[in-house]
């Protein structure tokens, strides 16, 4: 009746997971409670779970990602705290079949369950807005892939309670992960999780490239596009092409583990080696998906910042073309102890080193931006200058791990570790808290408290360096990724350094989270009435904050690179109104979350081989599928006079804001509290 | 509603309806690529493991080409009367477009049947997926071809119940464009497994 699953499936026994789980049980609960006494479901389900508009997709996104990034954090203090505790014989507190979940769940939860949410949330948030686009090509796909993310996101979560997570590393491995050698549920849930996700983000992926292409505002031409919707377009054609890879790789393990077949087992003819070459050929271009956005994060922060049109314009799309091109031919430096031969690792060792080229293009582009600019040190710039240092020491370790003879001494040990840590973290969690404080306000209508984000960043600029420079020496001392106590007790000060530098991170988490708390306190004098808080220089800026659901009242025409700036520079120009129009909107649709909830239920069923729930989850997705395909009433029309009168209170609330105010991000919150005394 | 949509039928030329049937006819090409990449891997997978036969049956032991090659000519018969369905569309004939996709249906339906045949037949022999790595690809990359057209067959079937339903509209004429895409680019999938699975196993 039930497969496998059983009363047994739940770990009582494991003290931790029980607190944690009872901790997620009553913080669940405490929310329940309170959206059923604010009496906010009906809110939320109409305004924000069925909604197809990209902003709100896009806030949702970051949420569930920062739910999630606590969760993956959380793993990695637990592990830092293991290591700094088993040395020499030691055994710790966390047992080894319990730590390699918790290593796997980290990687799995940071690459899939954070860093891709923030990459894709920001793209909601974004892009629509920088080509001057009312909506995404198709929004109710668009509210689809959020949801099949959300759900993979719960089972993930459901496997901590119910059964476990996989022990095999966050790329599960053939053989390993075979049903021989992990007979348990745990990569059945790691298989399911990143199945259901990986659709959804294929389908991100097909909808943002023909958004891009398809949908740009009078004017904008390919090569006018700002640089963040340049790198996401690539991003996505990253994500159309390696995406099927992925979900292509999984299903052969998936067959392998469910009926028997043979693709990467030892024997009948199996190859393993398959499995590791088809999942990097997707893992590498994936740490690009992850990557190039956060480039375009940090060209618009820079240039913003420094007053002043990027510097290289086009060398950076080439740059950045030239990295999506090259990003497809470097798969196999992640196993050149495999035994390809000293040919085929010349040539992945020499096309990797290649990409550092168009890396240093743009590095080199940010800096001359910066140079003879007038740059102001607000917080994005802070982790922009953070990421240009950090970013640029973890590519020359990189370079260094692709040179095939220093690698066969660096494989598999705790040097792999830090760099990749020093790229993703300098890199993508840099870009991504760049980028959330810079179109914060676009989101909210009120800015991000600057005191609070510059203290998060030195606490992460800080803890980066004390958590990961002592991997780096350990490594060289011989200490290896994945284990979880150690004998050489000469390795335990380089341990405990590093979990400083843990802590030092979760106190930049805490003053996120401050932020958040502060700004929203604060958000009626941090309110940017105008939509241009920063003097901004692309579309996104020309509309007000947060921007109308139908995000332009007349369709911007472009004609110019930063084209917002070049207006800003000729508006005592009068230019001619032209009358508001009916604007052709969206409908919300109940199809994406129904669809993404069967979608979860088959998911759990066949985790645990419930095959009668897996069928009533499949009729349930094809039942909710056809109610949305015969469903025509899909669109509307927002008539004329109600978009001139949403555009009238915005200019009102312009006219009515007091010029003489002091700008949030100069003065900060004391410079704010002088001019509340003085008003008052 | 009604007058609504016919105040906006005249301003069809406005910018901002970014021709919704050109959008969604690009969006299902580069589905389409993606899908062809899902196929990629599996032929890649079968180039692989083609070899590791495991001391079992080798691809010339077991197909049997008259029987393919039969299977080849339904499905690039239904391509073509697929492509007659939309020239039908293209003329505002309702009545052959419902015609054209019947036939199309059990032209595709023979062909997965025939395929299904071919499987079971192959199990009952003893020759399953689970035998070698050479019979799992085998299995796999046909399957997943089939399991697309069976796909593609079920939308057939919802097509004809719209077109009863709803006619010939906005609506249901990108649908019917798009799923002959599907169905032109899974014959042109099937002509690369003819030739690379079965063709080159027993020549």
């Amino acid at each position: 009746m039930f497969g496998k699953l059983s009363l047994e499936s739940i770990p009582y026994h494991e003290p931790i997971i029980m607190v944690v789980a009872a901790v997620m049980a009553i913080g669940g609960i405490a929310l329940f409670g309170l959206i059923t006494y604010y009496r906010k479901w009906g809110w939320l389900w109409n305004e924000w779970f069925t909604s197809v508009d990209h902003k709100k997709l896009g806030i949702m996104y970051f949420i569930v990602a920062l739910v999630m990034l606590l969760r993956g954090f959380s793993d990695a203090i637990m592990m830092r705290t293991q290591l700094a505790m088993a040395a020499g014989g030691a055994a710790g507190y966390l047992p080894p079949e319990h730590y390699d979940q918790i290593f796997t769940a980290h990687g799995v939860i940071m690459i899939f369950f954070v860093a891709m949410p923030m990459v894709i949330g920001l793209m909601n948030l974004v892009v629509p807005l920088q080509i001057g686009a009312r909506d995404v090509a198709f929004p109710f796909l668009n509210n689809l892939s959020f949801w099949l993310f959300a759900v993979a996101a719960i089972l993930v979560n459901i496997s901590l309670v119910v059964g476990e997570f996989a022990k095999t590393g966050w790329l599960a491995y053939a053989p390993l992960s075979g049903i021989e050698f992990s007979p348990g549920v745990g990569v059945d849930y790691w298989i399911w999780a990143l199945q259901i996700s990986g659709i959804g983000t294929t389908l991100t992926g097909i909808n943002f490239f023909v958004t891009i292409l398809k949908m740009r505002t009078k004017g904008m031409t390919m090569f006018r596009m700002p640089i963040f919707t340049w790198t996401s377009l690539c991003a996505n054609v990253l994500i159309i092409a390696s995406f099927p890879i992925l979900t292509a790789t999984i299903a052969l393990l998936t067959l392998d583990r469910y009926f028997g077949m043979h693709f990467f087992t030892n024997d009948f003819g199996g190859n393993m080696m398959m499995y590791v070459n088809l999942i990097w050929a997707w893992g590498h271009p994936e740490v690009y998906i992850l990557i190039l956005p956060a480039f375009g994060v940090f060209s618009e922060v820079i240039s913003t910042f420094a007053r002043k049109r990027l510097f290289g314009y086009m060398t950076m799309v080439w740059a950045t073309i030239a990295i999506t091109l090259l990003s497809f031919i470097v798969w196999l430096h992640h196993f050149f102890t495999m035994g390809a031969g000293a040919n085929v690792n010349a040539f992945f060792g020499i096309m990797t080193m290649i990409i550092a080229i168009p890396t240093g293009v743009k590095v080199f582009n940010w800096l001359f931006t910066i140079y003879r600019g007038s740059l102001e040190l607000t917080s994005p710039v802070l982790w922009t200058l953070g990421f240009i240092i950090t970013f640029t020491l973890g590519g020359m370790t990189g370079v260094m791990l692709a040179v095939p003879a220093a690698n066969f001494v660096l494989h598999n040990s705790l040097f792999v570790i830090a760099h990749f840590h020093n790229v993703i973290i300098g890199g993508v969690v840099f870009g991504m808290m760049a980028g959330l404080t810079f179109w914060f306000p676009k989101a909210f209508g009120f800015t991000l408290s600057e005191k609070w984000g510059k203290r998060s960043f030195w606490c992460w600029f800080i803890g980066f360096y004390v958590a990961f420079m002592p991997l780096y020496v350990l490594s060289f001392f011989g200490a290896v990724r994945r284990m979880q106590s150690y004998a050489n007790p000469e390795w335990q000060p380089w341990m405990i350094l590093a979990w400083v530098g843990a802590v030092i991170i979760m106190m930049g988490i805490a003053c996120t989270i401050i932020q958040f708390w502060v700004s929203i306190r604060d958000r009626k004098l941090n309110a940017d009435v105008t939509g241009d808080p920063w003097d901004g220089r692309t579309l996104e800026w020309s509309t007000s904050s947060p921007a109308p659901f139908y995000n332009f009242a007349r369709l911007p025409v472009v004609g110019d690179i930063d084209s917002f700036w070049s207006q800003k520079q000729r508006s005592n120009e009068q230019q001619e109104e032209a009358p508001y129009t009916d604007i052709h909107m969206p409908r919300n649709t109940v199809a994406g979350p129904v669809i993404s909830l069967f979608a979860l239920v088959i998911g759990f069923a066949l985790v645990w081989h419930i095959w009668w729930l897996a069928g009533v989850g499949a009729i349930g997705v094809f039942v909710s599928f056809m109610a949305r395909v015969f469903n025509d009433d899909i669109d509307y029309y927002v008539p004329a006079a109600e978009v001139e009168r949403i555009e009238r209170e915005h200019q009102q609330r312009v006219k009515n804001s007091d010029p003489y105010k002091p700008s949030a991000e100069v003065e900060g919150r004391e410079g704010k509290q002088r001019y509340v005394e003085v008003k008052a | 509603m009604a007058t609504d949509t016919l105040h906006h039928e005249g301003s069809a030329d406005h910018h901002e309806h970014h021709d919704a049937a050109g959008t969604k006819l690009f969006g299902f090409w580069v589905y389409l690529m993606s899908d062809l990449v899902i196929f990629g891997s599996l032929f890649a997978t079968y180039a692989v493991l083609m070899k590791g036969t495991a001391a079992g049956p080798t691809a010339a032991d077991i197909f049997e080409l008259p029987f393919v090659l039969v299977e080849t000519f339904l499905l690039l018969f239904s391509s073509f009367t697929f492509g007659m369905g939309v020239l039908a569309m293209n003329a505002e004939r309702l009545g052959q477009v419902k015609a054209w996709l019947a036939i199309t249906f059990l032209l595709g339906a023979a062909f997965v049947g025939m395929e299904i045949y071919e499987f079971q037949h192959l199990i009952h022999e003893g020759y399953g997926p689970d035998k070698s790595a050479f019979l799992s690809s085998f299995f796999t990359l046909v399957g997943t071809h089939g399991l697309h057209v069976t796909f593609g067959l079920i939308w057939i079937l919802v097509m004809l119940i719209q077109l009863y339903t709803k006619g010939l509209n906005d609506m249901t004429r990108p649908r019917i464009l798009c799923l002959s895409l599907f169905w032109h680019f899974l014959d042109i999938v099937w002509i690369c497994v003819f030739s690379f699975v079965y063709l080159m196993g027993v020549l």
